[in-house]
């Protein structure tokens, strides 16, 4: 036991504590930080109206509540969704379509008169179907999972980003 | 008098009372004396003022950022209110808004013209390395402090902005899923995700500026300020830190004889910041954070329109290349340049690939800026008219042909005679150019980025849309 062992010893003793300080701090932060990584998405179906609130050929914006939004969201528990009307009825009965632009995100616009989606951030152009009419968009919209059930329609909830659906 | 007198020496007793107590006298001053090159006396030594001009910018944004933070409420449902309360309803609250407004503006300019000046006068090379390095990474901090800033107007385009900025994120391999759900904080924009931008922006972001100040300004007073360069005098590593050693033997000192300088141009700097906001206070928010309200058109602040632009215009095919790529390569070559270039010449005049460096980016940059101020990709969704003077003395079927290019939203991306949008080609004579078979295939067909009408159109419609374009002479 010389002079340096018991040195090299007593500072290698404080920097392993001062790594356990870390480790006992940093370790429930970054589990705390990291939540969102770890949380089930969204899977509900939410009603978002009745089936005849939505005229055969029309497509109309409807607007879906968080079913269990925190307290103090505001109106950031809502999300705008596009409906379109194809048939009376059947499998081909509606099209969903998330309102994000599949480019970046931005708020797709229906333009009745000239039946075409409109992106406002960097020009997307889609048609009633969905599909690609021009612009930047890498792909058609993204529709959701929809159900009918007795006279309402049920639309299944999704997560942001849009990018890693479809 | 006497009176008078005695309390006039006041401040200069108290001052060296403190001084002695607190021993500032070899740790503070002898910092703030530090030598510096003779050659600051002359009127180069303004271009050695921005970093400090920097630094006081910071510290009037944060000072006003506490300010704000008193009323500021981070929640979802009021943050919007609060903000119009500060802007409208707080004694002074605009004035406050507003200086932390333009500040951010000019800590925005002001790092990099700093950062300009410290390239083109070759400041970066050994043995100042680090000192870039740490600029570098102030420099992502100041943008994330802007970016970060603009979303806690919690407006629509603050909204869609973090709905962009996730997209984004999304698009980073492998990893893009997890941190898109890390930016918004959950599944969704929502009740998590202000909270976490305000935190950030407010303690995350401010701490590691103050910690990379700190080191900045330690490797500044360590390494000592650059001597102006001088053409055909080069850096050598090998002899470098001798020579600078005899020119600080003749040097000044910091403290007053360069600092007053930076004093002058630092109160410059927050002194205009101010004048801007009492002028013109705090910029008007958008419309509510309604994700339900799809008239949008979210824009960000003036300094990132050129980012914004390029998203519109790059080829979609390269874009996740570019959305990622860009950014990284641009951090990384910023990284590099001290590493890369350590010695040689350090006057601009014999680095002509260095000014090129500055050059492009900054003309690039700055026509981005243009294209995103003007952004005729986008279609005009608002309504509008032609002009009087095509539609008057129209006949069947010209007329209604001439509405159905309002109705059918052709005016959101065609001009006519200066009104319409720019998206598509001006069609103030498209006569000249097509004829009735090709306008009609066109519009049916679309192409080039033009969406095909063919279904939206009855072949009556389609008619008379043609024939009023063939008036187009």
């Amino acid at each position: 036991m010389n002079e340096v062992s018991r040195r090299k010893f007593l500072s290698r003793l404080t920097v392993g504590l001062t790594a356990g300080i870390s480790a006992i701090v940093g370790l429930p932060i970054v589990g705390y930080l990291l939540a969102p990584l770890f949380s089930a998405p969204p899977d509900d179906l939410v009603p978002v109206g009745a089936i005849t609130d939505f005229p055969l050929g029309e497509t109309k914006l409807v607007s879906i509540r968080d079913p269990s939004p925190l307290a103090w969201a505001g109106q950031t528990a809502d999300t705008a969704l596009w409906v379109r009307r194809r048939e009376q009825s059947g499998p081909q009965m509606f099209q969903v379509f998330n309102i994000n632009c599949t480019h970046l995100g931005c708020p797709v616009n229906w333009q009745a008169g000239a039946k075409l989606f409109l992106c406002p951030c960097h020009g997307g152009v889609y048609y009633s179907d969905g599909s690609v009419a021009g612009g930047p968009p890498p792909r058609r919209l993204f529709e959701r999972e929809w159900q009918v059930s007795g006279d309402r329609l049920l639309v299944r909830q999704q997560p942001l980003p849009t990018v890693k659906q479809g | 008098m006497r009176f008078l007198r005695a309390l006039a020496k006041l401040p200069g007793g108290v001052a060296s009372w403190l001084g002695e107590r607190f021993e500032f006298e070899d740790s503070v001053m002898s910092v703030l004396r530090h030598p510096v090159p003779r050659e600051l006396e002359r009127p180069v030594g303004w271009w050695y003022v921005l970093g400090s001009a920097t630094l006081g910018i910071f510290v009037m944004q944060v000072v006003t950022g506490v300010g704000l933070a008193m009323t500021y409420v981070p929640a979802p449902n009021s943050a919007y209110d609060s903000l119009q309360f500060i802007s409208h309803g707080a004694t002074l609250g605009s004035v406050v808004r507003g200086m932390h407004y333009f500040g951010a503006g000019a800590m925005v300019i002001l790092v990099l013209a700093h950062m300009t000046q410290v390239y083109l006068f070759g400041a970066f090379k050994f043995p100042r390395e680090a000192n870039w390095l740490t600029g570098s990474l102030l420099l992502l901090a100041t943008l994330a402090l802007a970016f970060t800033g603009q979303l806690l107007r919690w407006d629509q385009d603050a909204f869609w902005s973090i709905v962009v900025a996730a997209e984004q994120a999304a698009r980073a391999p492998v990893i893009g899923g997890w941190l898109a759900s890390l930016v918004v904080a959950g599944a969704n924009v929502g009740g998590a995700t202000l909270t976490r931008f305000y935190a950030t922006h407010v303690f995350l972001i401010p701490a590691a500026i103050f910690g990379l100040v700190g080191l900045h300004i330690y490797l500044v007073v360590k390494r000592g300020i650059s001597e102006p360069p001088v053409p055909g005098v080069v850096v050598d590593r090998r002899t470098y830190r001798a020579r600078y050693e005899a020119m600080l033997a003749r040097g000044i000192p910091f403290w007053p004889d360069a600092a007053w300088r930076d004093a002058i141009v630092a109160t410059a700097a927050v002194a205009i910041v101010f004048v801007l906001a009492a002028i013109f206070g705090a910029p008007e928010l958008g419309k509510p954070p309604d994700p339900t309200n799809v008239l949008a058109d979210p824009r960000p602040d003036w300094y990132f329109l050129g980012y914004f632009a390029v998203l519109a215009l790059i080829p979609p095919a390269t874009e996740s290349i570019v959305i990622v790529g860009l950014p990284l390569f641009a951090f990384v070559f910023l990284f590099l340049v001290p590493l890369l270039w350590p010695d040689g010449e350090r006057h601009w005049s014999r680095r002509p690939a260095a000014i090129a460096a500055v050059a492009l980016p900054f003309i690039a940059y700055a026509s981005l800026t243009v294209a995103g101020i003007e952004s005729p990709w986008v279609p005009k969704l608002e309504g509008g008219t032609l002009p009087a003077a095509v539609t008057q003395g129209l006949a069947e079927p010209e007329r209604r042909g001439a509405d159905l290019f309002v109705s059918k939203a052709c005016f959101a991306c065609h001009a006519i005679e200066g009104a319409g949008g720019r998206r598509g080609p001006d069609l103030s004579h498209v006569a000249s150019r097509l004829n009735r078979d090709q306008v009609t295939a066109r519009i049916a067909n679309g192409g080039g980025g033009m969406p095909a009408f063919a279904g939206s159109l009855t072949p009556s419609e389609l008619d008379d849309l043609t024939a009023f374009l063939l008036t187009r002479h």
